[in-house]
């Protein structure tokens, strides 16, 4: 199972506490992981990613095993500890405006 | 007797005020939405304990909300109810999808608009300004948004279509965005002709249409704007707020950037009335509930100076539609006030004795129970707020 950890505000939007647990199915990309994410949870759709164009959204940032993977292409696969579960997938809202 | 809910959306979430008619003893709820910027709530004529929500964020984007029991609870319309509170069940999630409308059969080309450095930009989705329940059926809802565009949900905030015409308009690529963003802000129902509404849009002007949205009129001669090349143009005008009185359709009174501005005809002229005002730059407008003449604004300093003359927060009132003025300054802090008040956080009740409202950038929302000769703070210490609605319930 793969972990995902969201920012409070969409916590609150998905109606969970703690970490997101989520069955991804081979090859786990950032794009598998996201999709997966939204099928789950459909009030995340366009709060992370564009609904038309799949863009991540300019203040979030995806970060996995001490890397910033935001600039990564949607279609890398993710790191091993990630799809093993040992270590999480963080969206993470940028902190910005002071 | 009859009660008051007065519905506030501030930069850190929406706060229900309610008061029984006598508007004396408020109780406040909230915060809803928690954290996040709530530009308007507003609640369906018919159906009052329908309220619609605009929630908003620079980190994650638009989110629309929606109560069927008065603000007591809340689900995101993309699905029934029941379906979103039960186990395992979620929303669907398009309630929060705005998509310009740009099919060949029912939609506009999406174009450019001027920004800022005057050079062209690309119409971008980012919020919704204004929510406008349909005066008729509840679940039929208007939003205007920004990058300026006309929305419609014909089924209770889920899926949203844009009606294209608007932004199609051939001036579109003379729209600019005002300092807020190019935001469509303004929507006004005309109860006698459903075919008919009245649009505002900072900075392009007010536009009118007589066929339910399809095409679209500029309605802007008369406006006068220093600040644009051709202060005369027929597009370009930061027009803040209309407000109309429901018994007079054709009567709307304007705040622009700068000018109180009247027209008598749907808006196919206007004319200034600031008249005696000691600054006719501000933002809100609004009209008497029993006195279609009775009209009501704040004066802010200037463009560069977004709060009250002298540090005293005055209301003016004008019994004659515009150009003679009286400050309302009773109950209202008179010395050290450096406030502004937002473009829709100015609303009237429609009790006997009609009560108007209004909320500030430092937090408080005033009530006047008295038409304006009084006020009293109902709340001092909220998060900046952003829009203030008013709903008179049995």
């Amino acid at each position: 199972m793969i972990r995902v950890v969201l920012p409070p505000h969409l916590r609150s939007l998905a109606h969970v506490q703690g970490d997101v647990t989520l069955e991804v199915a081979q090859p786990v990309t950032q794009r598998a992981l996201l999709d997966a994410l939204e099928d789950r949870y459909p009030m995340l759709r366009g709060t992370i990613r564009d609904h038309v164009t799949k863009q991540r959204r300019p203040f979030l940032r995806f970060f996995a095993c001490e890397e910033d993977l935001s600039q990564e292409s949607p279609d890398t696969l993710l790191p091993e500890a990630v799809v093993t579960g040992a270590e999480p997938f963080l969206i993470i809202g940028a902190i910005a405006g002071g | 007797m009859s009660k008051v809910r007065v519905l506030v959306g501030t930069r850190k979430g929406a706060f229900i005020l309610t008061a029984d008619g006598k508007r004396e003893k408020w109780d406040v709820s909230g915060p809803h939405f928690a954290g996040w910027e709530i530009y308007h709530l507003k609640g369906s004529p018919i159906d009052p304990n329908r309220i619609y929500v605009s929630q908003t964020s620079g980190w994650f984007g638009q989110v629309m909300q929606r109560s069927d029991d008065g603000g007591k609870t809340w689900y995101q319309p993309g699905t029934p109810k029941e379906e979103a509170m039960g186990a395992g069940g979620q929303p669907r999630g398009e309630s929060n999808k705005f998509v310009y409308d740009a099919s060949s059969s029912s939609g506009k080309p999406l174009t450019t608009h001027q920004w800022y450095d005057g050079t062209q930009h690309p119409w971008e989705f980012k919020r919704v300004w204004h929510l406008e329940p349909s005066l008729t059926d509840p679940d039929l809802v208007y939003a205007g948004v920004e990058d300026a565009a006309l929305f419609r949900s014909v089924d209770g905030c889920k899926n949203w279509q844009e009606l294209a015409g608007l932004r199609g308009h051939g001036s579109g690529p003379k729209w600019q965005p005002g300092a807020g963003g190019m935001c469509l802000h303004t929507i006004i129902l005309d109860r006698t002709n459903p075919q008919r509404m009245v649009v505002a849009i900072s900075a392009a002007g007010a536009f009118r249409t007589e066929d339910g949205g399809k095409t679209w009129k500029p309605i802007n001669r008369g406006l006068r704007s220093q600040y644009i090349p051709d202060p005369m143009a027929e597009v370009g005008h930061c027009v803040h707020h209309v407000a109309m009185h429901p018994s007079r359709p054709a009567v709307l009174f304007m705040q622009k950037h700068w000018d109180v501005m009247r027209s008598d005809d749907g808006g196919e002229q206007w004319k200034e009335v600031s008249g005696d005002l000691p600054t006719d730059f501000g933002f809100v407008i609004d009209v008497h509930a029993h006195e279609p003449e009775t009209i009501y604004v704040i004066p802010i300093k200037s463009d560069s100076e977004h709060y009250v003359p002298e540090g005293k927060l005055r209301v003016y009132r004008s019994r004659a539609g515009g150009n003679e003025w009286e400050p309302l300054t009773k109950g209202l802090p008179q010395a050290n006030c450096f406030v502004n008040v937002l473009r829709d956080a100015m609303a009237v009740d429609s009790l006997d004795q009609c009560g108007i409202y209004f909320g500030t950038t430092g937090g408080q929302v005033y009530a006047s129970g008295d038409a304006g000769d009084s006020w009293s703070p109902i709340v001092r210490d909220l998060p900046a707020v952003l829009s203030v609605e008013v709903q008179t319930l049995p």
